[in-house]
């Protein structure tokens, strides 16, 4: 089979059951693609490709046997360099974590092996996850696939850039406040986030724990789907994961509900910043689904303006408090300058932590500290409810709501870098679904005329996942932005 | 209770937060540090009276737990060697106590 590292997990999931391939086929064959164009692209951090093969091999084996685990059975999945794999490197693209070594699987981790997927490769991102362009990994700048001196947008831009170049059939994120999205709109492919609480956090390393949520980056919605029922479900080692409710066959779904949907299309996301090359395209989006006789409505969220001071300043507190443990005892980097306790610990987390890390760890010591807490955190929880609110009452009529990913296409390289507040600004649509604990996913909808990726939102409702791959599926299954590759 | 503009000082929170800066990362990040307070000003805006917080988007109660059991453990060997000094299956830090 040619150019098997750009097959989808369903085409391929086929190919296997019809013995046109083998995992060890595929495996090589993404192995292949990595050392040819990661060199330019720079999308993971390492890779075990005799552990890769191995576990490809015993996928064969097993299937040999008479024994198939399900669609996943055999797929390369490459992992964010944030979520634990046991007796593989974790750094999160950090100094701090260097040379540390996971003693155990994330839960996530645990279920993509169970069905039967190869688990591949760490994949770059912003250091503890905290930007949005993958250049705040301690170790290396990746390139957007698309245009080499651009960012892959972030902080899950490896994830991202892999899919977009070739280099793995599907990738593993996390989603704080759009690091899933936000790359998948910049590279063009397809990334979602789940409802809160959906997939355990168990084994991923916390930044801002009443965000953080784990999701899959894939070539389709269906894929995307397959990734999620694979790694969904209550696990009693986080105790905020729940029990999933409503239809979670999301793949048999998508297929069977058409629609018409009833969607909303909220005016705050139309207003200024938002490039008028992305406008465009998800204007046509919104038109198309008119054309399809969906009902489009247009919605009021009146607090999106505050959703990205809220949540810096709930995120930075989370971050203080959970970044608190590097201290350079137990694990992780150490300073050799240190004499007493005191200055194991500035030291440190001095030398081990990059600019942006520390920046934010100021920021939440800051807004937690005696004399601001109630000016500052406080007063944003209050109004993350306002944010949540004004969802609830939304979707009281509408079954979603259809936005830009991001306001521009994938900036260039150094750009932001050292203006803090706009980087966190291309995050402006994105986070309010973070604040309120929603789904989402961003699939391609179209290119800007220089040959940019752009993606389509859909925000669906708390555990309206089923809904919301299907309204994204019939967008993609009618067009072919998906399959579109970069002149890589 | 609204907020008002404030300078931080940079010493006394990196003091808190457990992290040394060198006088040019201090110097950086102050000028950052002032544009981003003054953007979180707008929260200054909103009329937040009688509004509950939230911590998270879904209520979450406390665990209790119910027949906890003993599972599996990690081989404290294994996590001791993670330390980045140690003796005799002990992690070595710099003397507490004078």
């Amino acid at each position: 089979m040619p150019d098997l590292h750009f097959k989808t997990i369903a085409e391929l999931a086929v190919a296997l059951q019809t013995g046109k391939t083998t995992s060890v086929a595929i495996v090589q064959g993404v192995i292949a693609r990595t050392a040819e164009v990661d060199g330019r692209v720079k999308a993971f951090l390492s890779y075990d490709a005799e552990d890769a093969l191995a576990q490809a091999q015993e996928s064969d084996s097993r299937r040999a046997g008479g024994r198939v685990l399900g669609p996943l059975d055999g797929i390369p999945v490459g992992i964010k360099d944030t979520l634990a794999v046991k007796n593989q490197p974790l750094s999160c693209a950090s100094k701090m974590l260097e040379n540390y070594v996971s003693p155990f699987d994330a839960t996530c981790i645990v279920k993509l092996r169970q069905a039967g997927a190869v688990i591949y490769g760490r994949l770059n991102m912003d250091e503890f996850a905290m930007g949005s362009s993958t250049e705040n990994s301690a170790y290396q700048r990746t390139a957007n696939p698309w245009d080499i001196e651009r960012i892959p947008g972030g902080s899950s831009g490896g994830s991202a850039a892999a899919m977009a170049a070739g280099e793995a059939i599907a990738t593993i994120g996390t989603d704080t406040g759009g690091s899933i999205r936000q790359p998948a709109a910049f590279c063009g492919v397809v990334g979602m986030k789940p409802t809160y609480g959906l997939i355990s956090r168990y084994g991923l390393v916390a930044f801002a724990s009443s965000f953080d949520q784990v999701g899959p980056f894939a070539r389709t919605v269906e894929d995307a789907a397959i990734l999620m029922e694979a790694m969904l479900g209550k696990d009693e080692l986080d105790s905020t994961s729940i029990e999933p409710q409503g239809e979670i066959d999301y793949a048999a779904a998508l297929k069977k509900k058409k629609g018409p949907w009833k969607l909303g299309v909220p005016r705050e996301f139309f207003g200024e910043g938002l490039d008028p090359e992305v406008k465009n395209s998800i204007e046509r989006a919104i038109e198309w689904y008119r054309n399809q006789g969906c009902s489009i409505i247009d919605i009021s969220l009146p607090h999106s303006d505050f959703a990205v001071p809220v949540y810096y300043v709930v995120a930075t507190a989370e971050a203080s408090s959970n970044l608190a443990r590097f201290d350079g005892v137990r694990y992780g980097h150490r300073s050799a300058e240190a004499n007493d306790m005191s200055s194991l610990f500035s030291k440190s987390r001095g030398e081990g932590f990059g600019d942006e890390v520390k920046r934010r760890i100021i920021l939440g010591t800051y807004v937690l500290s005696s004399g601001y807490c109630h000016a500052y955190y406080l007063r944003a929880q209050k109004i993350r409810t306002l944010i949540r609110n004004d969802f609830e009452k939304a979707f009281e009529q509408i079954d979603a709501i259809l936005t830009p990913t991001s306001p521009t296409p994938a900036f260039k390289q150094g750009e932001r870098a050292d203006d803090p507040l706009a980087m966190y600004l291309s995050d402006i649509y994105t986070i309010s679904v973070n604040l309120a604990g929603l789904p989402a996913i961003s699939i391609p909808s179209g290119c800007t005329e220089n040959g940019l990726p752009i993606g389509l939102q859909v925000i669906g409702k708390a555990f309206g996942e089923a809904d919301m791959f299907a309204i994204a599926n019939a967008f993609e299954q009618a067009h072919d932005y998906h399959k579109a590759r970069p002149p890589l | 209770m609204f907020m008002k503009r404030s300078h931080m000082d940079i010493d006394y929170i990196a003091n808190l937060a457990q992290i040394e800066l060198s006088d040019e990362e201090k110097a950086k990040m102050d000028g950052q540090l002032d544009e981003i307070l003054g953007y979180f000003e707008k929260l200054n805006a909103v009329n937040v009276e009688s509004v509950e917080s939230l911590a998270h988007a879904r209520p979450f109660y406390n665990v209790w737990h119910q027949g906890d059991e003993a599972g599996p453990a990690y081989n404290p060997e294994v996590l001791i060697k993670m330390a980045p000094e140690q003796r005799d299956n002990q992690v070595v830090v710099p003397k507490v106590i004078e």
